[in-house]
């Protein structure tokens, strides 16, 4: 017997779900359920194509960016010529700016080996998994210990001169005391969002700031002995 | 004349030897899409199917597929460029003058290297900062947050190490602002900046220790470390979707 060839046999393997969960819910347990079904998609060929045209549509701009613009290329290295001023790669700008207030064991020792053991212990530390404000329980304590720590820290920076991390810092306090002095109940917008931050919000968010604004300074800002410089302009 | 053509695509797939190499057959079920991911050595680090809400661009911003097909972009033009470099003193800087002057699109292959260099730099502190906002590090995944870390100081050391091989003075002085940093560290520091510059001062060695590692060791570090970070993306139930209702749904 031939088979014949003007059918086409389908099988649809979604035809077997997930399979399902059953809960059983004892006397202590809260009868709420959380978990939904959620619309998927096959990663072949949907979430390989979409990746795909990311990052062509990226390859294509740096293309772009390659053709109008050369990557710098001076004379040839000179141990006996310094120029003025030597700068790192502009990603380590950040920690030169600081390598001109503290001694080198501080700047470039202890304040990136701080910094890396701080990203990973970031996982760890959000213990509350809700990740809840850091002014909705105990406010008045937290209050006290925040104003301690910002204080002293703003001293440390002043008898060190770090004018350029101050200003950030004082910014961020005073958003955070903002958000402190923010009633969850009848604030909407941006402060209510502030409200229900965690602390390790804040602390991202300082850092993310900090970096932005000591890496900007020494890349833009920065001209010989380390002086300010205005970049349309020269030296101050 | 498309029906040809499939015909033609069919015919090719259908192929012995073509299913000898790919086991996944001819067909749009989705068993056939499924086989295509699992039984490819590369595509099995990935998951079969993908909650639809992670792939909104506001989701990711795609941030960590950009990262990787900057890595992809720095390999290409990183080998071909190595193919006109000696790690030497002072042919390494002889050899960008050639680049620019007797190589064809030599100058564009450098160009795509170092904005491509520039661009993976900046968008790994993306991703990560995209990742932190988002919430996408807590449980299950903390040590997939962990690797990224790993990967973060991976990609500034591979810049770094390269910053040093044109040779010139912006090359010179970038790099022995950072090697004396490293002689800071206490009772140490001299004997770390030794090891990393097989020398007392930014020379000849310096180079091709810096070379070594620019185009070896930290590559290899670099996709060894990028392969468990996209495993770890299947394992720990997919790309973070948002909100912890829908992590019970894992794979």
């Amino acid at each position: 017997m031939s088979t014949p060839k003007d059918f086409l046999a389908v099988v649809d393997s979604d035809a077997r779900k997930t399979p399902r969960r059953i809960a059983f819910i004892t006397k202590r347990t809260s009868p709420q359920v959380r978990v939904k079904d959620e619309d998927r998609v096959m990663t072949y060929p949907e979430v390989f194509f979409r990746a795909t045209v990311a990052i062509e549509t990226l390859a294509i701009a740096l293309v772009i960016t390659a053709l109008l613009w050369d990557a710098p290329l001076e004379g040839l290295a000179d141990p006996m010529h310094t120029p003025n001023p030597a700068k790192a790669p502009w990603y380590f700008l950040g920690l030169q700016e600081m390598l001109h207030y503290f001694p080198p064991v501080v700047a470039g020792v202890l304040v990136p080996g701080l910094v890396v053991m701080a990203l990973i212990i970031i996982p760890y530390f959000n213990i509350n998994i809700e990740a809840e404000g850091m002014w909705v329980k105990d406010k008045a304590r937290r209050l006290r210990i925040f104003g301690i720590v910002v204080v002293l820290f703003c001293i440390f920076l002043a008898v060190f001169h770090v004018w350029v991390a101050l200003v950030p810092t004082l910014i961020m306090a005073a958003l955070m005391y903002m958000a402190a002095q923010t009633d969850p109940q009848t604030a909407t917008g941006y402060r209510r969002s502030l409200v229900s931050k965690p602390l390790s919000f804040w602390i991202m968010t300082w850092f993310l700031f900090e970096l932005v604004v000591l890496t900007v300074i020494g890349t833009f800002f920065r001209g010989p002995g380390w002086s300010w410089v205005l970049p349309w302009k020269g030296a101050l | 004349m498309a029906n040809t053509l499939d015909q033609l695509v069919d015919q090719v797939r259908e192929n012995r030897i073509w299913r000898s190499i790919f086991r996944s057959g001819t067909g749009e079920s989705n068993l056939h899409k499924s086989l295509f991911v699992q039984q490819n050595v590369f595509l099995h680090l990935f998951s079969i199917k993908a909650r639809k809400r992670t792939l909104e661009f506001s989701a990711t911003w795609y941030l960590g597929a950009l990262t990787f097909g900057t890595f992809m972009i720095l390999v290409i033009t990183g080998v071909l460029l190595m193919l006109y470099y000696h790690p030497s003193v002072p042919q390494a800087y002889a050899d960008m003058k050639d680049l620019q002057y007797v190589v064809s699109s030599g100058v564009f292959l450098r160009n795509l290297h170092r904005w491509s260099a520039h661009a993976m730099v900046f968008l790994v502190f993306a991703h990560m900062f995209k990742v932190f906002y988002r919430g996408a590090y807590r449980t299950p995944r903390e040590f997939n947050w962990i690797i990224g870390v790993v990967l973060l100081l991976v990609t500034l050391l591979l810049s770094y190490t390269g910053y040093l091989l044109p040779w010139d003075q912006l090359a010179f002085w970038a790099v022995t602002v950072g090697s004396n940093i490293a002689s800071a560290v206490p009772l140490m520091g001299a004997k770390i900046r030794f090891l990393m510059l097989g020398g007392t001062a930014v020379n000849a060695n310096a180079l091709l220790r810096f070379y070594v590692l620019h185009c070896v060791i930290l590559p290899l570090a670099a996709i060894l470390f990028i392969a468990v970070h996209f495993w770890r993306i299947r394992k720990d139930g997919g790309i973070y979707a948002g909100d912890h209702s829908s992590e019970g749904s894992n794979q």
